[in-house]
């Protein structure tokens, strides 16, 4: 345990994903020899982060608007929807740049064992973006392990009276794993690789 | 495939250990307590990433240790590889195969084989179901590797859908609207079930089709004239699988109405989706999966009486070795043999036993043998040995 506000520090840090408490104090111990300057930078990206960046209305990218960059974009295809879990893989499938349709970001998956049903995703919201006809393809890039695939799955059946075409990125993603992870040549494999979902 | 150095850091009783092998037999003798079943337990950690003896990891690592450290050194057809365990309780084990880091522990799965004997396996026949069908899904992993997955699989889907189905119970006062709602994920789930479970299922079936005559075999073996034996796997639902029955004439119809394994996943499939179906009504007011491989059973019989309830104390046992064995012999066929380990085996067995059974894995390639008393050993089984006393462990010869 180290003085009040050091401890307060480590504490806070702690609690970042991927920091343990090792790693914690590494960190508070590196800002605290670090140049003032560049602390307060650090700090005031910190508190623009909170101020300026919300959730898109539309697709739950995150967004310094009240859209985000990729909903108002008039070049974007308005007919092509790409479903995916979290803004974590919004970029990750940016960064291929094939990609020219919309996003939808459900903010998760489907997993019972954390309380997590179609009711706590923005499941409803995507419904209403289907609604009007615009769109005529839907990809469901929801992770490749398995409550991807069960979300995946049950998105399929839902909007199979709706008559879209339903894609899921082909397989060659490393199964069991996380979107974000797969490598910029795989990912772009796969998108265009992609199969119709049967359901 | 066999062992030519045993390494450990902090593993059970093991501050440190360190072990040369060689093929053939090794022999570990010692009093009770020594630590002797602690080093072919970490034996049977390197091949198959679980202990015989622990659900857990926690108590594999020694008293006030944060971790254990398990080395071991593997001469097989391949070559040599260097296995590195590192056990972290509650924590992601850390793996590395020849100093690489694996990205997932269970890579290092099939490197090493084993096919381990102890005085536990006689839970094997008087234990719960449970316990047949983790023999099964353990030996399904040492045959192919893949099933590890197959196996993870399916019980993280288990998993979900009973924390559904529970949390579905709870709110069975709602709504239509949200009864529907948690219809449609459930289906979601059921597909998934039946798929992950088909494979597990058809695995488990062609296993015990592949097992059944080995282990007729090793037990009229191990006991001379009192058998037979018989093994039968019985599914959780709908009619039996194919050969799932002991009777003779039965079976080898059902045998040879098997068809490829593609046409019988897709069976089991369909047949484990209807079940699911049929089930639901009463899955939702118990909260609870009621079909599904997790639910089947091996069935064991001796002179065609169920092995559990009838067999004596001795026939339980032998059996247990049979079932051993005959796994034994299936990992050897057509590959080289997996490392045998007999921890404590020779004491509960009878003078004609012990010897049959010496004389079965006489010839393996490598055995480790664990005994407090060398005198229980039979002589056929001569090779190097050790002893330990107070913890430190000598080559005796
Ligand atoms: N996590 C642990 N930390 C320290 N000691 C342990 C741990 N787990 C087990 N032990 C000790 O290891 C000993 C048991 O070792 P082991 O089972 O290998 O004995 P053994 O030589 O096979 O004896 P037996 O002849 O009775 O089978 C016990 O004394 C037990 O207290
Ligand atoms: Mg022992
Ligand atoms: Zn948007």
């Amino acid at each position: 345990m180290y003085e009040g506000v050091i401890q307060h520090l480590i504490d806070e840090l702690g609690r970042l994903p991927g920091v343990g408490p090792k790693g914690a104090q590494r960190i508070a111990f590196h800002l605290l020899a670090a140049d003032p300057e560049d602390v307060k930078r650090l700090a005031a990206a910190l508190v623009e982060v909170t101020e300026r960046v919300r959730f898109c209305r539309t697709c739950g990218n995150v967004a310094e608007a009240d859209e985000c960059r990729i909903c108002l974009d008039p070049r974007r295809d308005l007919s092509v929807i790409c479903v995916v879990e979290e803004p974590k893989d919004v970029a990750a499938i940016e960064k291929i740049r094939e990609f020219r349709g919309r996003y939808h970001v459900l903010g998760g998956a489907i997993s019972p064992i954390d309380g997590v049903g179609p009711d706590e995703l923005r499941i409803r919201e995507l419904m209403t973006r289907l609604s009007d006809g615009t769109v005529t393809e839907l990809i469901l890039a929801t992770d490749p392990n398995l409550e991807g695939e069960a979300t995946a799955t049950y998105l399929a059946r839902l909007v199979k009276p709706m008559g879209l075409r339903v894609t899921r990125p082909a397989s060659g993603l490393p199964v069991g794993g996380d979107l974000e992870y797969a490598d910029e040549v795989t990912l772009g494999r796969a998108f265009e690789g992609r199969r119709l979902l049967d359901v | 495939m066999y062992l030519t150095r045993l390494a450990l850091t902090d593993f059970r009783s093991w501050a440190v250990a360190d072990v040369s092998l060689e093929p053939g037999v090794t022999v570990f003798s010692g009093p009770n307590g020594e630590g002797k079943t602690n080093l072919v337990e970490a034996v049977g950690y390197v091949a198959t990433l679980g202990s015989h003896r622990a659900a857990q990891d926690a108590p594999l690592v020694r008293r006030g240790a944060e971790r254990a450290v398990l080395r071991a050194a593997v001469t097989s057809t391949d070559g040599s590889s260097i296995l590195e365990i590192e056990v972290n309780p509650g924590r992601a084990n850390r793996v590395r195969l020849n100093r690489a880091p694996l990205t997932r522990p269970r890579e290092i799965l099939g490197v090493l084989r084993t096919v381990l004997f102890a005085p536990e396996d006689l839970a094997l026949v008087k234990g719960d179901p449970g316990e047949r069908r983790r023999f099964l899904d353990d030996l399904l992993v040492a045959m192919a590797p893949r099933y590890a997955a197959v196996r993870g699989d399916y019980d993280r889907v288990l998993r979900q859908r009973s924390a559904l189905l529970k949390s579905a119970g709870l709110k069975s006062g709602r709504s239509a609207q949200a009864r529907d709602a948690i219809a449609a994920t459930l289906d979601v789930w059921d597909a998934h079930l039946a798929r992950t479970g088909a494979e597990l299922l058809v695995g488990r079936e062609r296993l015990v089709r592949a097992l059944r005559p080995l282990v007729e075999r090793s037990y009229t073996a191990v006991v001379g004239a009192q058998g037979p034996a018989a093994i039968a796997y019985r599914r959780s639902f709908g009619e039996a699988a194919p050969g799932g029955t002991g009777n003779t004439a039965e079976r080898q119809n059902a045998e040879k109405s098997a068809g490829t394994r593609g046409a019988e996943l897709g069976m089991a499939e369909a047949g484990l989706r209807d079940a699911l179906a049929d089930a639901r009504t009463s899955e939702l007011d118990r909260g609870v999966c009621l079909v599904g491989p997790h639910r089947d059973e091996l069935e064991l019989f001796i002179r065609e009486m169920p092995a559990r309830g009838y067999a004596s104390h001795g026939e339980s046992w032998s059996l247990a070795l049979a079932l051993r064995l005959a796994s034994f012999d299936l990992l050897r066929a057509g590959r080289e043999d997996p490392v045998l380990i007999l921890d404590d085996v020779f004491a509960e067995l009878d003078a004609g036993r012990r010897d049959r059974l010496a004389a079965l894995v006489a010839g393996a390639e490598q055995v480790l043998v664990t005994a407090a008393a060398p005198a229980d050993v039979p002589p056929v089984l001569a090779g190097a040995r050790f002893t330990i006393s107070g913890g430190v462990l000598t080559r005796a010869g």
